[in-house]
C-alpha cells in the first residue's frame, strides 16, 4: 500500500459516497482538503529525502502476459502535477453553489483521474485514467453547459471527436512503444521497464522520431496543440466552471506530462531529429502567434481566457521542443503556474458570469469600484498570465526561453532560436489582450445596469489559496525546483 | 460425474418442462421459469465439481468429444449465459406474452436449456460431424425462438429472414465439410490438420472445402459479408432472444471457428497464408461494416445489433493472429477473453433494454432521455454497460480490444488494425451517443422507473463483473491459460 494510492483513491471514493447519497458539498470539500494536505505532506516529505527518482512505489500486479500492473510512483514532476491538481480540484469544488450533485460527482472524477494518470507508472493505468477523467468533461459540457441545448451538445461533440481521434492515436503510440521497448520474452506496460530497455537498446533516431511524432499527435491534441486546438476554446467557455477550472488548469496538462514522461526518455532523439523539430516549432509557433492574435481580436471575457490557455501551451511545446534542462524544468514550473493562473481566472470569470449575465467588454466597465477585491484577486491571475516577475508564470517563461536559446553562435541562429525569438512576441500579445480585457471590465465609468459585489469572504477564499499560490512559488520558484533535483 | 451426464440431463430437464406445460396448461410462467433457471444453476454447479478430463466421458463419445480447458471455459459460459437469458425472459414476461399466440411462454424456458447443451457438445466437439449436429441442434431451436413473439410483425419478419439464411447457410456449410472430406479423407479435427500439414494433399480443393466452410460459420457469428441479416433479426427477435443470439451464438460459433482455424492453420499449413488473409479481410470488413452504419440508427436495439457485428469482426481479427511468444494468451484464449468480457456488457445492456421495454417504454434512443433522472440506478449500470461496448479503458471491454489490437500490431498487420481502430473510434460515438441521451434533462416528465430487488442485484453483479475484469482480469486470464499450452502442444 502506498500513500499515492489512497491520494489516487479519495476522491474517487467520496464521488462513489456522493451518488450513493452523501451530503454533496460536505463530503467533496472534506475529501479534496484532506487530499491536498496529504499531497503536501508527501511532496515535502520527497523534498526531504536526498534520493531522487521515483519515490513510494507500490506495484500490484493484475496481468502476467502482457505484463500489467496497478504501479504507482511519484517523482518531482508528478508530485508537482499532484499538487496543482488537488489546489485546482479544492477551489473549484469549494466555488461551486447551489449546484446539483453532478457537479460535485463530476469535478471528484476528473480531478481523481488526473491524479490516476499523474501518479501511476504503468502506461495502460496512465492512458486508462486520462480517459477517465475525460468522459464528465463531455458529459458535463453537454448537459449543463452555458448555451443552447444543441450548442453546448456542438460544443461537447467537437471537442469528443477531437480528444476521441487524439486519445487513439495516442493509444496507437503507446502502444508501438510498448512493442519496441518491451524486450524480447514478453509484452510490459511499467513505464520503468520500458525506460531501462530504452536506455539499453535505444532505437535509431529516425525510428525515434516516427514514434514521437505520433505520440505529439497523440498528446498534442489532448493540449489543444495547433492545429489540433479548435475544440478547446469553445468547449471552456462553454464548459460550467468547476469543469473549465479543472479541465484547462490540470487536466489539459496530461498530455505534456505524457510527452515529458513517457516519450522523452523513451525517445530522447526523437524531437531533436530535424522533420520531427521543425514540424513542431511551427505547431508551436501556430499557438503562440496565431492563438495569440485570435486571442486579441476576442471580444469577451470567457473567449479571450479560453483562447489564451490555448496560446500558452506553445511556450510549454517550446521547452519540451528544446529539451535541455532548464527548458524542462521550466515547461513544468509552466504547466503548474499555467495551471493555478487559468484555474483562478476561469473560477472568477464564472462568478463574473452568474452576477452580471454577460461577459462582453463593450457592455461592462468600471466593476473596480464595486468589487475591489474581485479586482485584486482578478489582477493577480490576469498578471501571472501575461507574465509579470514575482508570480510562477513568469518563471517558468524565462526558463523555457532562456533554456531554448542556449549553443548561440553569432551568425549562425538555428531554427530553435529563431522560433524562441518569434515566440517572445507571444509575450506581449498576452500584455495586449489582458490588459485590455483587465481595463475593459475594472476600470473605466461604471456601465448603468450591470452590478457586482465582492462574494463574500468564505467564497473568496478559494480565490484567494491560488493566488497566494501564484505568489508564493512566484517569489520562490526554488520551492517547485527543489523538487526536480536530477535531470527529467 | 461426468460432464457428459450433465449435458445430457440439462436437454432431458427442456423435454421435462415442455411435458409439464403440455400437461399442466395452468403452470404458472414465474414457476416455470424458476425451474428452468434453477436446473441450469444445479447443472453449473455440478459442472464445476464434475470430472474435467475426456477419459471421464463415456467411451463411446471419446473419439467425438474432448475436455480440453477451451472446451471446459465454454461450456462454463453456455450455463451463465443460458441462466441470463432465462432470468432476462422472466423480466420481459409481462410484454412477451402480449405477443404470443396463447399469452404463455413455455417454449421460452425449455427450448433455451436444449440450445445449453447444444452449445456445450459443440464446445468440445473434436470432428465436423460432431460440430453439425450440435450447432443444427442450437440454430433449430433458435428458429422457434426468434420468431417467438407471433404476433409481433416484426418478430415473424425475423423468424423467417433467420430460418431462410440459416438453412441457407446450413447447406453451404455441410457443402464445406463435405469438400474437405473429399480434401483430406477424414472429419476430426485431428486428422485434417496433418493432413493439412502434408504437402500432397490436393490444395485447391481443401481451400476450396476450408472457404466455404467458412462461409457457413460466418454466417452463425454474422461475419461480414454474411452479416445482412443480423439488424433485422436482433432487433424483431424478442429481447432475451436477442441477447442469446449476440452473445450465446455468437459464442459457439467461435468455439468452433477456433477449432476449425487450429486446423486450418496449422504449422506448415498448404491452406494457411490464404485463409489468414481471408480472415484479415473479413475482419476487417466486418468491424468497418458493423460500426459505420450503427452511427446512424435510432433504435438503440439496432444498434446493438450492429455492435455485435462489429464486435464480431475484432473476434476473427484475434483468431486470424496466431500465437506470439510475446504473448501469453493464444489466439482461441484472446477470443475466449474477449467474449468472456463481452458475456457481461452484452447481457447488461439488454436487460436494461428488456427493462425499458417492460415498463412500457420504446428501445429508441430519444426513449432513453431523461433515464438518469427516473432511475438513477439503472442509468449508470447501462452507462457502465455502454462504456465497456465502447471499450472505455478500466472496463473489460477495453483489454479485450487491448488484446486483440496489440496481437496484430505484434504481426504486423496495419491495414487490419487501422480498420479496427477506426470501428473502435466510430463505437465511442453511438454508445456515447446513448449515454448522453440517458443524462438529458429534456423529457423528465416520464414516471418514475422502478425495478424489483433481485433485478437490481443481477444488473449489479453484471456490472461489477465489468469492472472487476476490467482492472484484474489476471483470474480470467489464468484460466485460459491452460488452453493455449495445450493448443500450442498440439500445433
Amino acid at each position: 500500500m502506498s500513500v499515492l494510492e489512497i491520494i489516487i483513491a479519495l476522491p474517487l471514493l467520496a464521488a462513489l459516497a456522493i451518488w450513493l447519497g452523501a451530503p454533496a458539498h460536505a463530503t467533496s470539500l472534506g475529501a479534496t482538503l484532506l487530499n491536498l494536505l496529504i499531497v503536501l505532506v508527501t511532496t515535502v516529505q520527497y523534498a526531504g529525502k536526498a534520493a531522487t527518482g521515483l519515490a513510494f512505489t507500490y506495484s500490484r500486479p493484475i496481468l502476467d502476459n502482457p505484463s500489467l500492473s496497478f504501479a504507482v510512483g511519484a517523482d518531482g514532476v508528478s508530485l508537482i502535477l499532484a499538487l496543482l491538481t488537488t489546489l485546482v480540484m479544492l477551489a473549484a469544488i469549494w466555488q461551486i453553489q447551489d449546484r446539483p450533485a453532478i457537479f460535485y460527482v463530476s469535478s471528484l472524477l476528473i480531478g481523481g483521474g488526473a491524479l490516476g494518470a499523474f501518479l501511476t507508472t504503468d502506461v495502460f493505468f496512465i492512458y486508462a485514467f486520462h480517459e477517465l477523467a475525460l468522459i464528465p468533461t463531455f458529459l458535463m459540457i453537454a448537459l449543463h453547459g452555458r448555451a443552447e441545448p444543441a450548442q453546448r451538445k456542438a460544443v461537447a461533440w467537437k471537442a469528443t471527436i477531437y480528444l476521441g481521434a487524439g486519445s487513439l492515436v495516442l493509444l496507437a503510440g503507446l502502444a508501438w512503444v510498448v512493442l519496441e521497448f518491451s524486450g524480447g520474452s514478453k509484452l510490459t506496460f511499467d513505464l520503468e521497464a520500458l525506460r531501462n530497455q530504452a536506455k539499453l537498446t535505444p532505437l535509431a533516431d529516425a525510428k525515434q522520431a516516427q514514434i514521437f511524432f505520433v505520440l505529439l499527435l497523440g498528446f498534442g491534441s489532448l493540449v489543444s496543440l495547433f492545429p489540433f486546438h479548435s475544440w478547446a476554446a469553445p468547449a471552456y467557455a462553454t464548459a460550467p466552471t468547476p469543469v473549465a477550472m479543472l479541465h484547462s488548469g490540470v487536466l489539459k496538462k496530461f498530455g505534456l506530462y505524457g510527452l515529458i514522461r513517457i516519450a522523452l526518455p523513451l525517445l530522447p532523439q526523437g524531437p531533436h531529429v530535424e522533420w520531427v523539430q521543425n514540424a513542431l516549432l511551427l505547431m508551436l509557433l501556430g499557438n503562440i502567434l496565431v492563438m495569440g492574435l485570435v486571442t486579441i481580436h476576442a471580444h469577451r471575457l470567457d473567449d479571450t481566457l479560453a483562447n489564451s490557455s490555448v496560446m500558452h501551451m506553445g511556450y510549454i511545446f517550446l521547452g519540451i521542443a528544446a529539451g535541455s534542462d532548464i527548458a524542462l524544468k521550466g515547461a513544468v514550473v509552466l504547466m503548474f503556474a499555467h495551471g493555478i493562473s487559468i484555474a483562478l481566472l476561469f473560477g472568477l470569470c464564472g462568478r463574473m458570469r452568474n452576477q452580471l449575465g454577460t461577459l462582453e467588454y463593450n457592455k461592462l466597465g468600471g466593476l473596480a469600484t464595486h468589487a475591489p477585491a474581485f479586482t485584486v484577486l482578478f489582477a493577480f491571475g490576469a498578471f501571472a498570465s501575461i507574465g509579470l516577475p514575482g508570480l510562477t508564470n513568469f518563471a517558468g517563461e524565462v526558463m523555457i526561453f532562456v533554456g531554448s536559446f542556449t549553443d548561440f553562435k553569432a551568425g549562425v541562429m538555428s531554427n530553435l532560436q529563431w522560433t524562441v525569438i518569434l515566440a517572445l512576441w507571444g509575450v506581449v500579445m498576452s500584455a495586449v489582450y489582458m490588459l485590455r480585457a483587465y481595463r475593459n471590465i475594472f476600470h473605466g465609468s461604471p456601465t448603468t445596469g450591470l452590478f457586482m459585489i465582492d462574494p463574500a469572504f468564505s467564497q473568496r477564499v478559494p480565490f484567494i489559496m491560488l493566488a497566494t499560490t501564484l505568489l508564493v512559488t512566484g517569489c520562490c520558484p526554488w520551492l517547485l525546483l527543489n523538487l526536480m533535483k536530477s535531470a527529467l | 460425474m461426468s460432464v457428459f451426464t450433465i449435458e445430457a440431463g440439462l436437454a432431458f430437464l427442456g423435454l421435462v418442462l415442455l411435458l409439464v406445460e403440455a400437461f399442466k396448461p395452468d403452470i404458472c410462467r414465474r414457476t416455470l421459469g424458476l425451474m428452468a433457471i434453477a436446473g441450469t444453476a444445479l447443472a453449473l454447479v455440478l459442472f464445476v465439481f464434475a470430472k474435467h478430463d475426456t477419459a471421464s466421458l463415456p467411451g463411446f463419445m471419446q473419439p467425438w468429444h474432448q475436455l480440453d480447458t477451451l472446451a471446459l471455459f465454454y461450456k462454463g459460459f453456455a450455463l451463465v449465459i443460458t441462466i441470463l437469458v432465462l432470468w432476462l425472459t422472466l423480466e420481459c414476461a409481462p410484454y412477451l406474452t402480449r405477443f404470443t399466440v396463447d399469452g404463455k411462454l413455455a417454449e421460452m424456458f425449455s427450448l433455451p436449456l436444449i440450445v445449453c447443451a447444444g452449445m456445450m457438445w459443440m464446445a468440445s466437439a473434436r470432428d465436423l460431424v460432431t460440430v453439425f449436429v450440435s450447432l443444427e441442434l442450437v440454430t433449430v431451436s433458435f428458429y422457434v425462438l426468434v420468431a417467438f413473439a407471433r404476433k409481433s410483425a416484426f418478430s415473424l419478419e425475423a423468424g423467417v429472414k433467420y430460418l431462410i439464411l440459416g438453412a441457407l447457410s446450413t447447406g453451404v456449410l455441410v457443402y464445406g465439410i463435405a469438400w474437405i472430406y473429399g480434401a483430406t479423407g477424414t472429419m476430426s479435427f485431428d486428422g485434417i490438420a496433418k493432413a493439412l500439414a502434408n504437402p500432397a494433399t490436393n490444395k485447391t480443393a481443401a481451400l476450396f472445402g476450408a472457404a466455404i466452410l467458412l462461409c457457413g460459420l460466418g454466417f452463425k457469428v454474422a461475419a461480414a459479408p454474411f452479416h445482412m441479416w443480423v439488424p433485422d433479426v436482433y432487433q424483431g427477435a424478442p429481447t432475451p432472444v436477442t441477447a442469446f443470439l449476440s452473445v450465446g451464438s455468437k459464442a459457439a460459433g467461435f468455439v468452433v471457428l477456433t477449432r476449425a482455424l487450429d486446423a486450418f492453420l496449422v504449422e506448415n499449413s498448404i491452406i494457411g497464408t490464404e485463409i489468414q488473409s481471408l480472415l484479415l479481410v473479413a475482419g476487417s470488413l466486418t468491424a468497418l461494416l458493423g460500426s459505420l452504419p450503427a452511427m446512424f440508427q435510432t433504435s438503440v436495439k439496432r444498434l446493438l445489433a450492429y455492435s455485435s457485428i462489429s464486435h464480431a469482426g475484432y473476434l476473427l481479427l484475434a483468431l486470424a493472429c496466431r500465437e506470439s511468444p510475446r504473448f501469453d494468451l493464444s489466439s482461441g484464449g484472446v477470443v475466449a477473453f474477449y467474449l468472456a468480457t463481452y458475456l457481461p456488457m452484452t447481457v447488461l445492456g439488454f436487460l436494461g433494454l428488456g427493462l425499458m421495454r417492460a415498463n412500457g417504454l420504446g428501445e429508441d434512443i430519444k426513449d432513453f432521455a431523461g433515464l438518469a433522472k427516473r432511475n438513477p440506478l439503472l442509468a449508470l449500470l447501462m452507462t457502465v454497460s455502454f462504456a465497456s461496448l465502447a471499450g472505455l479503458p478500466l472496463t473489460a471491454g477495453f483489454l479485450g480490444k487491448l488484446f486483440v489490437f496489440l496481437g496484430l500490431a505484434d504481426h504486423g498487420y496495419w491495414g487490419a488494425l487501422s480498420c479496427a481502430i477506426i470501428a473502435a473510434a466510430t463505437g465511442f460515438y453511438y454508445y456515447f451517443k446513448t449515454v448522453l441521451a440517458m443524462f438529458t434533462t429534456e423529457g423528465t416528465d416520464a414516471p418514475a422507473l422502478k425495478l424489483s430487488s433481485a433485478t437490481r442485484a443481477v444488473a449489479g453483479l453484471l456490472a461489477v463483473a465489468i469492472l472487476v475484469l476490467g482492472v484484474y482480469p489476471k483470474p480470467l486470464q489464468k484460466l485460459l491459460k491452460p488452453a493455449s499450452a495445450t493448443m500450442a502442444a498440439r500445433n
